[in-house]
């Protein structure tokens, strides 16, 4: 290594000294990688191993006792799932159809590039900004309360982006020949959207839906004042009600609760964890058999 | 039956077309609300309480630059943190590992992009600042670093995908045509690739440092929530307080339309303007870029 | 429409008068084209690159609306209906004039599905009707012995040669009366080309073709009428068999003599 080091020194641009300093800088840019990487999967790794003690049928299906100190977190689970439902029913459709619009339908002008603009401003906006937003609009303008409602859709408007652009890609990776095919047999646009252009791009939508949605499993701040409540002695009845949601009990209990037990809250971060990461598998299954059935 | 298809394709373009303008009209929706909210504090508190450095709404010290300077403080660091290990990252995923372990690598930092804040934070809690105040033997390990630290851990992985995308996309050409004149891949790396993707890395610094600004629950948890102005070159190592932590820390128990409450509406009109600068800003480079890299390759 | 002069009597299908066409990139743009094309026969239009063949062709199913067009003018009538009308319906024009392209894309299904898709984007379900079709079509277009036990299968499982038959099938289903076909062999072996080229001289017995080949000799063999095309001008048009063997201007002549290309 000292011969390296001296061989750099007499001559910097000879190939052997050039040789070295790749070697140096590759090594270098891989522990970079591994930082990156390691952490997270310790972090992951922490978590399950502390908190699978928690984790028991009881623990997933028995509400919380002693305050939250004790027995299961049942409603945080439900309300997470309630809550994912309905942010994918207002999310979606206008998700797709605005990915459609851009797709096959916008010219390439100025107030196009004026969606795109408000798209990208849209995923950029602070998660706690939408839980204002949904506050001011919302809960107070439009008089929900702090229900499910009101959550889902500040929840949908935030997760928009990311379905919007996959979307989009998804469709506009489907070869135009087929388009122009379609319209030489004599089919409308319309038609050619329905039944070629969008169920060939299925996989590549449905995966950015899952993608956004596990976003919106995970966040906390655009539900804090607008769906979520601490605690609540039974399940939400309608979409008005308020609902207790999974990572907003993992931030409550770890910060607002003296003497909660530390297992129970390895085991809302594991439960948590598993539900992102499952929809996370999910997501990459579709794209994989999608690619393997292409008939393109 | 031609002229209800007619009809039902005209309903439905319309449909479209609105979906795709949902977004231009939700930005409107989204400032307006927090205007009306928020403008009302302007009437309420005098610009130079707003100006100050007391962060105290108990006795209607409303201080924002504390707040400002917390939020600078910890996105500087997180971006000192995650910028180079990120983009180092980035170039070891797409140029330099071999297809194994790319197919492995790209994934994997997927999956990390989307972990909870929560989760980060509650680890910071348990784990990181703990650790830190050992290391450094602090009064508390809750400080700008950990939030700086957490921060860049959330920015990485945003980092890294988009920079590894733009550079994956650099045509083959560029390469070869660098290593047929005799330079090493390294070279070939930072003076060919690099440069070719680097509207792309910009972009994706860009996003990651966005995304780092508007974090919430990570930060509130982590940086310890004392609204001091970071002045002192130890400040790295105190307790600060960022905007989104105290907009999240203090709605709940704030009442509805006291001061304090159009206050903190105002914070986030401020979070909302300092967002739209930056993405204005990188969609900016990136259509010129775009339009650069057009005239060129035509 | 019918033109009758004494005993010779010819069946106009497409009549092309003082056509102007360009498009807003400049390119394949058309300069006061006149060209009719008669009922039953193979007219083939040649000449090189960039010509304005193809953008003709994509007249006729007014194709070129897809395309940025910044002017034309003239006029080109299938029978009586004005091609160029803006308040045409060009649905129904595509189904009275089918296409097809010169590289065979088959539509991600099935086979039976591929020649479906027009005949159910009209609304027909009836599966007594599509089975017809389906089986007519492909006999039609040579194709049918050789998939009749697999159409359910995927297209793309064809080989080139069958996928193009496929799409020549797909042309027939609507029963039109025009036929385009835009450089049809070009992908494809001499002996796929050949099939092709004999199934056209069959299908001139019900339909009028218009065809782009890839060479002068496939113009040379299959046309009926020929028209000569040099950067968006007819320079010469004329009975198919005459114009290949004593061409009247000499561009066309050095064009067929390959002295360019």
């Amino acid at each position: 290594m000292i011969n390296g080091f001296k061989e750099i020194y007499k001559n910097p641009n000879s190939s052997t000294s050039r040789k070295i300093k790749q070697k140096f800088g590759f090594s270098l840019i891989g522990f970079a990688t591994l930082i990156t990487v390691i952490p997270i999967i310790a972090i992951v790794l922490y978590i399950f191993i502390k908190g699978i003690s928690a984790i028991s049928w009881d623990f997933l299906t028995t509400f919380p006792t002693d305050g939250v100190k004790a027995g299961g977190i049942y409603p945080a689970i439900v309300g997470t799932i309630y809550l994912t439902i309905f942010t994918a029913i207002f999310s979606v459709p206008l998700g797709i159809g605005a990915a459609i619009y851009l797709s096959e339908y916008a010219p390439d002008n100025r107030w196009t590039r004026a969606i795109r603009i408000a798209i990208i401003n849209l995923a950029g906006i602070p998660s706690v900004v939408y839980g204002l937003f949904g506050l001011g609009m919302f809960v107070i303008f439009f008089k929900l309360g702090t229900s499910i409602l009101a959550g889902s859709i500040t929840l949908s408007i935030m997760t928009l982006p990311v379905i919007i652009s996959t979307a989009e890609e998804a469709l506009r990776a489907v070869p135009q020949s087929f388009r122009v095919i379609s319209i030489s047999v004599g089919a409308t646009r319309w038609q050619t959207i329905r039944r070629i252009v969008l169920p060939q791009s299925l996989p590549g939508i449905m995966t950015g839906v899952i993608l956004g949605l596990e976003r919106a499993v995970g966040e906390t701040a655009p539900i804090l004042f607008t769906a979520a409540v601490f605690f609540l002695p039974r399940l939400p009845s309608s979409p008005l009600d308020p609902t207790m949601a999974l990572p907003y009990h993992l931030y409550v209990i770890s910060t607002q609760v003296p003497g909660m037990p530390v297992e129970i809250q390895y085991g809302t971060a594991l439960v948590l964890i598993l539900f992102v990461l499952s929809l996370n598998l999910i997501a990459s299954i579709i794209r994989s058999r999608a690619r393997a059935h292409r008939q393109w | 039956m031609q002229m209800t298809k007619k009809w039902n394709e005209f309903f439905l373009n319309w449909l479209i077309k609105i979906s795709g303008y949902s977004a231009i009209i939700f930005v409107i929706l989204i400032f307006y609300f927090l205007l009306r909210e928020g403008l009302p504090a302007i009437g309420e508190v005098s610009i130079s309480n707003l100006f100050s450095v007391r962060w105290y709404p108990i006795e209607d010290y409303f201080g924002l630059l504390p707040l400002i300077a917390g939020s600078i403080i910890v996105t500087i660091g997180a971006a000192l943190f995650a910028i180079p290990i990120g983009l180092c990252a980035a170039i070891f995923i797409s140029e330099v590992s071999p297809r194994w372990a790319r197919d492995i690598l790209k994934p994997l930092v997927e999956v990390l992009g989307g972990i909870p804040s929560v989760v980060l934070g509650f680890i910071g809690i348990l784990i990181l600042a703990p650790y830190l105040r050992q290391l450094l033997d602090l009064p508390t390990g809750l400080s700008a670093l950990a939030g700086s630290i957490l921060l860049g851990g959330l920015a990485i992985p945003t980092i890294v995908s988009v920079a590894e995308d733009a550079l994956d996309s650099v045509p083959r050409s560029y390469r070869d045509g660098a290593l047929a004149l005799g330079a090493t891949e390294w070279q070939t790396i930072w003076r060919v690739t690099f440069p070719a993707a680097r509207s792309g890395v910009l972009t994706a610094i860009m996003l990651g440092i966005g995304r780092a600004i508007g974090e919430t629950m990570a930060v509130m948890m982590v940086t310890g929530n004392a609204a001091v102005l970071p002045i002192k070159l130890n400040s790295l190592f105190l307790p600060v307080r960022t905007m989104t932590a105290t907009i999240a820390a203090e709605m709940g128990e704030v009442a509805k339309d006291s001061t304090h409450y159009h206050v903190l509406f105002l914070i986030g009109v401020l979070l909302f303007v300092i967002s739209l600068g930056i993405n204005i800003a990188a969609s900016t480079t990136m259509f010129q870029q775009r339009k650069r890299a057009e005239r060129i390759l035509s | 429409m019918r033109i009758g002069n004494g005993d010779q009597v010819a069946d106009y299908k497409i009549r092309v008068e003082h056509l102007n066409l360009q498009y807003s990139d400049g390119k394949e743009s058309l300069r006061d084209i006149n060209l009719d094309i008669l009922a039953n026969t193979i007219t083939v239009l040649f000449g090189p690159a960039g010509g304005g063949k193809s953008s003709l062709l994509r007249v006729f199913n007014r194709l070129n609306d897809l395309a940025d067009v910044k002017l034309i003018s003239g006029s080109v009538l299938l029978d009586d209906m004005d091609i160029l009308d803006p308040k045409l319906n060009v649905i129904t024009l595509r189904r009275r004039v089918g296409m097809v392209f010169a590289r065979p894309i088959v539509l991600p299904m099935s086979i039976r599905s591929n020649l479906t898709y027009s005949l159910e984007l009209t609304g027909e379900k009836r599966a007594s009707v599509l089975d017809e079709a389906v089986e007519s079509s492909l006999k039609q277009a040579a194709l049918w012995d050789e998939v009749k036990d697999r159409l359910s299968e995927a297209a793309v499982s064809l080989s080139g040669g069958q996928q193009q038959r496929l799409c020549l099938a797909r042309s027939l289903v609507l029963k039109p009366e025009v036929i385009l076909l835009d450089e049809p062999t070009s992908g494809l072996d001499p002996i796929s080309t050949g099939k092709v080229e004999e199934t056209l001289q069959e299908l001139k017995k019900v339909y009028t073709i218009v065809l782009v080949p890839h060479s002068v000799q496939q113009a040379a063999r299959v046309s009926d009428f020929a028209a000569f095309f040099l950067q968006g001008e007819l320079i010469e048009k004329g009975n198919g068999k005459e114009l290949f063997i004593n061409p009247k201007d000499k561009r066309t002549e050095d064009y067929i003599m390959g002295r360019f290309g």
